[in-house]
């Protein structure tokens, strides 16, 4: 497999949202806004890509046995640097996504990938596999994001376009579930031409 | 691929593995405390800006009082040498979790500004309460002695935001807590 399909696989073929449909709680939780969709989609993919690395680099001296304890406390460790880093230099960006950094700990988007790939494959493989996932998963977070503010909020990363409220819903929970459903569907039609 | 699992090497490894982990997390929580620690005190005195008067100094030094079975914290703004407004922090339970302001309160129970410093009300809804003007401003030189800090709903003169009268409800029950330990502030300095 060529360096560049590791990557666009991400985006599309393996897009972690809508086709490997990983990863759903921060996703439905997170995508109030384009902002915070995107922002949630960066942190994410940044845990990704180091703990892919180190676990390619560590993986053919980790016994069998124990290599899922092992995974999971480097995931935890870079989580939990990650949140270090967000809450000294972005305490903004911290105070609206606080509550769910440290759930990517148990985001099974880094654990899966860790398993099905990084433990398979080469540090330099491993990396651009996080880069993909980690596009897509922010690119997907990004575009519930913005179609929940256009129609929730009536406007576009703050930027508002009308005046007043948007249909409020699509900023709650259901909305969340409608806007998810339906730009699967959409993904799914249009992946398959 | 993966090393054949005995309990030397599993041991070996997780102890490795933790060890490694500690350190780093050690070092980058040594490396950002302080910064850390910058971040919140910049955000408190930026809310202690907002909610007390211009004029005089405030002591950035935490205090504490106990009132009605909880513990306050707060803030003196000092002019010349006498006490002329206080910044509590008032935490109460909103519609979706804490939600915690701080008040500043002037002499004779009038509140000065309000300022949300954390909440965890619906977005689009409740969560106006950190955003809508119209809202907040209505508690900028409140007068307790006149008003009542209650929703209309209620009987109050509070107007709650639209659609989110428990979020309304629980600010205005915040800000009359924040104005009664004033109160009890007040009494204990005479």
């Amino acid at each position: 497999m060529s360096k560049f399909s590791i990557i666009t696989r991400g985006l599309v073929k393996e897009n972690p949202t809508f086709v490997l449909v990983l990863g759903m709680c921060p996703t439905l939780a997170t995508t109030t806004s384009a902002m915070n969709g995107l922002e949630m989609g960066l942190a994410t993919m940044f845990v990704l890509i180091l703990s892919n690395i180190v676990i390619s680099l560590i993986a053919p001296v980790v016994p069998d046995k124990v290599h899922i304890p092992v995974y999971i406390v480097v995931i935890a460790t870079f989580v939990t640097v990650l949140q270090l880093l967000m809450q000294a230099y972005v305490p903004q960006v911290y105070a609206t996504l606080g509550l769910f950094i440290p759930l990517i700990v148990v985001n099974c988007i880094v654990l899966g990938r860790a398993e099905a790939f990084a433990g398979k494959n080469g540090a330099l493989d491993s990396a651009l596999d996080g880069i993909g996932i980690g596009i897509g998963f922010t690119l997907s977070l990004t575009v519930i994001g913005i179609v929940r503010e256009i129609l929730g909020s009536g406007s576009v990363f703050g930027w508002k376009f009308i005046a007043g409220d948007g249909i409020l819903a699509f900023v709650m929970a259901p909305g969340a579930f409608l806007v998810m459903g339906y730009l699967m569907v959409l993904f799914n039609k249009l992946a398959k031409k | 691929m993966a090393a054949k699992s005995n309990l030397l090497n599993m041991a070996a490894c997780l102890t490795g593995v933790c060890l490694v982990c500690s350190a780093i997390l050690g070092g980058v929580y040594a490396t950002t405390k302080e910064p850390i620690e910058e971040a919140s005190r910049k955000a408190l005195l930026e809310a202690l800006a907002v909610v007390l008067p211009a004029e005089g100094e405030v002591n950035p030094e935490a205090q504490f009082i106990e009132f009605d079975g909880k513990n306050y914290e707060y803030y003196v703004q000092m002019l010349d040498t006498t006490a002329v407004c206080w910044a509590v922090k008032s935490t109460v339970g909103g519609f979706g979790g804490p939600l915690t302001l701080l008040v500043g309160v002037e002499k004779g129970g009038v509140v000065h500004a309000t300022r949300v410093l954390s909440h965890s009300e619906t977005p689009g809804l409740g969560a106006k309460c950190e955003t809508e003007t119209s809202f907040i401003d209505q508690f900028k030189g409140f007068d307790t002695s006149v008003k009542s800090l209650k929703v209309k709903k209620d009987g109050g003169d509070v107007d709650a935001i639209t659609a989110s009268t428990i979020t309304s409800r629980a600010y205005a029950e915040a800000v009359s807590n924040a104005v009664k330990v004033v109160e009890k502030i007040q009494e204990e300095v005479q």
